[in-house]
């Protein structure tokens, strides 16, 4: 009965060591364990294997990042482009919900202008990065501008779609009923707009700090740039990933940020 | 969209379009010729439209364009690769897609632009690094979408289909690979994409040659007809690889 029941590995499973049964029962334990050996093979291969002009291994990177904040300059140059991507993405979120209220608001503009803002958000905006660096400057300008362009227009596009979702019976009732035109737009289309424009926020992000990054790294005579073509050309492998890393973990804050309020201001509407 | 509406909208919406991309051209004219605004902020795009048709004449462009579609085209390939066999190994077990996919989605998560720098070091300024960054940023929406496309197959049919007794590579072709096929073709859209804009991208952070580079070069010589005029190039480029691929996706799903 055991070997031909379709649930015969569940009963196997019963029947395994304790430690097994655990980590089965425990996926995040089990991908910890992952992480945990990825970091052990890229320590013994950096320490061992690999030319340590060129890769440092886990452990030295976080010893040294006191070293790293200690270069002249560094610690400025992550606060300057922490400041760049906040800027930007205010700027962003504003001129995104901007435009897509405009545009989602009316039929007639969104049939216009959606095909617009869609090809222009499909172009590859990567290939205009000198153009904004030449009309911006090296300083944070060029950065916060490229960030913007890269970050509006998810932001746009959501907030459109979730205001032409809304159901129409819902706006001409509230007319019907006398609203005027801002109370529609502030009891009725606002609270509505809000989960999409959240969703927009989310996408928004990561195109803020792909497109601040960007610029940032584009930039190799000043900021974040500049340190990471400098500790290249010194072959400071030990600097450079722990810079790197210090970016990433900015990211990935950032990210969950702006997920969490995502999660939190979308439910209401499910 | 909706067929249903009055002829008379849809042609006035496709005029306020063709009117606002003219309306943008005309804009660029004046500026330049009227107004004379500073050829090195905004060349003329009469002398643009000069110098790409002198790009595609001489023949210039040939050299860049094959340094970055052979880099495209390694880094697409080993992220299909990669992407696809991981994703349908881990899909196959809940228990992996509960241990990988937050892991890959946490990953997907960090501008892996960022790891450029880290690239170039290890691999120098030709193209591997290239190859290996595009690799690395196309990588991850195949995988989760190979994923999520594998792992969530009805298991009403896998279990129909075994239990009339498919061998694994019935189930594999008439079952999992139908099922799964709209959902890993959308991933292989994404990683196609991102693969494509990250190569151009790191070819104007850090390289020695192809597209993205000439694209720096010309704007630190202030040849800004001639860096324009790529840039449409390119632009173009990137349109005709998107139409080429919409091609090969619908002849995919049709089959």
């Amino acid at each position: 009965m055991a070997v031909t029941h379709p649930h015969a590995r569940t009963a196997i499973v019963r029947t395994e060591a304790p430690l097994k049964r655990w980590f089965l029962r425990h996926p995040g334990a089990m991908r910890g364990l992952v992480i945990a050996l990825l970091l052990l093979i890229w320590e013994f291969a950096a320490r061992f294997l690999l030319d340590s002009d060129f890769i440092s291994p886990p452990s030295v990177v976080l010893m040294s990042l006191g070293t790293l904040f200690a270069t002249p300059g560094v610690p400025k140059a992550l606060g300057l482009a922490l400041y760049e991507i906040a800027i930007g993405f205010a700027l962003a979120a504003v001129i995104g919900a901007g435009i897509g209220l405009a545009v989602g608001l009316s039929r007639f503009a969104h049939r216009s202008f959606m095909p617009i803002i869609l090809l222009l958000y499909g172009l590859p905006q990567v290939t205009i990065l000198p153009i904004f660096v030449l009309l911006f400057g090296i300083g944070a300008a060029s950065k916060i501008a490229f960030g913007v362009s890269h970050g509006m227009f998810p932001i746009m596009i959501s907030v459109a779609a979730g205001v032409q979702k809304i159901n129409p019976v819902l706006r001409t009732s509230a007319r019907s009923m006398g609203a005027s035109r801002a109370q529609i737009l502030y009891h009725v289309i606002f609270p509505h707009a809000v989960p999409s424009f959240f969703t927009g926020l989310r996408l928004g992000m990561t195109g803020v700090l792909l497109g601040v990054l960007l610029a940032e790294l584009y930039v190799s005579t000043a900021g974040i740039g500049f340190f990471t073509s400098l500790f290249t050309q010194n072959l400071e492998p030990t600097r450079l990933i722990g810079l790197v890393a210090m970016l990433a973990v900015i990211a990935v804050v950032l990210n969950e940020i702006v997920r969490r309020a995502e999660l939190h201001y979308g439910r209401w509407r499910a | 969209m909706n067929s249903r509406e009055p002829l008379a909208i849809r042609i006035a919406s496709r005029g306020v379009q063709a009117f606002f991309l003219l309306g943008l051209l005309l804009v660029w004219f004046v500026a330049t010729n009227v107004w004379h605004i500073s050829t090195i902020l905004l060349p003329n795009p009469l002398n643009v439209w000069q110098q790409l048709i002198d790009v595609v004449r001489s023949g210039e462009f040939v050299g860049d364009l094959r340094i970055t579609l052979t880099e495209f085209a390694s880094a697409f390939t080993i992220a299909v690769a990669l992407g696809v066999t991981v994703g349908y190994s881990i899909s196959r077990s809940r228990y992996l897609i509960k241990v990988f996919e937050p892991l890959f989605s946490a990953i997907y998560a960090i501008p892996i632009i960022l790891f450029l720098p880290l690239y170039v070091m290890i691999w120098g300024l030709g193209p591997p690094s290239k190859i290996a960054l595009g690799a690395t940023i196309g990588f991850f929406p195949i995988v989760l979408n190979t994923i999520s496309g594998f792992g969530s197959v009805d298991r009403t049919l896998t279990s129909a289909a075994r239990s009339m007794g498919a061998s694994d590579m019935q189930m594999f072709w008439h079952v999992l690979l139908p099922a799964a096929l709209p959902i890993v073709l959308a991933g292989l859209r994404m990683g196609f994409t991102v693969a494509l804009l990250s190569v151009i991208g790191s070819e104007t952070i850090a390289a020695l040659a192809g597209l993205g580079h000439r694209i720096v070069n010309l704007a630190e010589n202030m040849e800004m007809a001639r860096m324009f005029a790529y840039i449409v190039f390119v632009v173009a480029i990137v349109a005709v690889l998107n139409v080429a691929l919409t091609m090969i996706e619908a002849y995919a799903r049709w089959q």
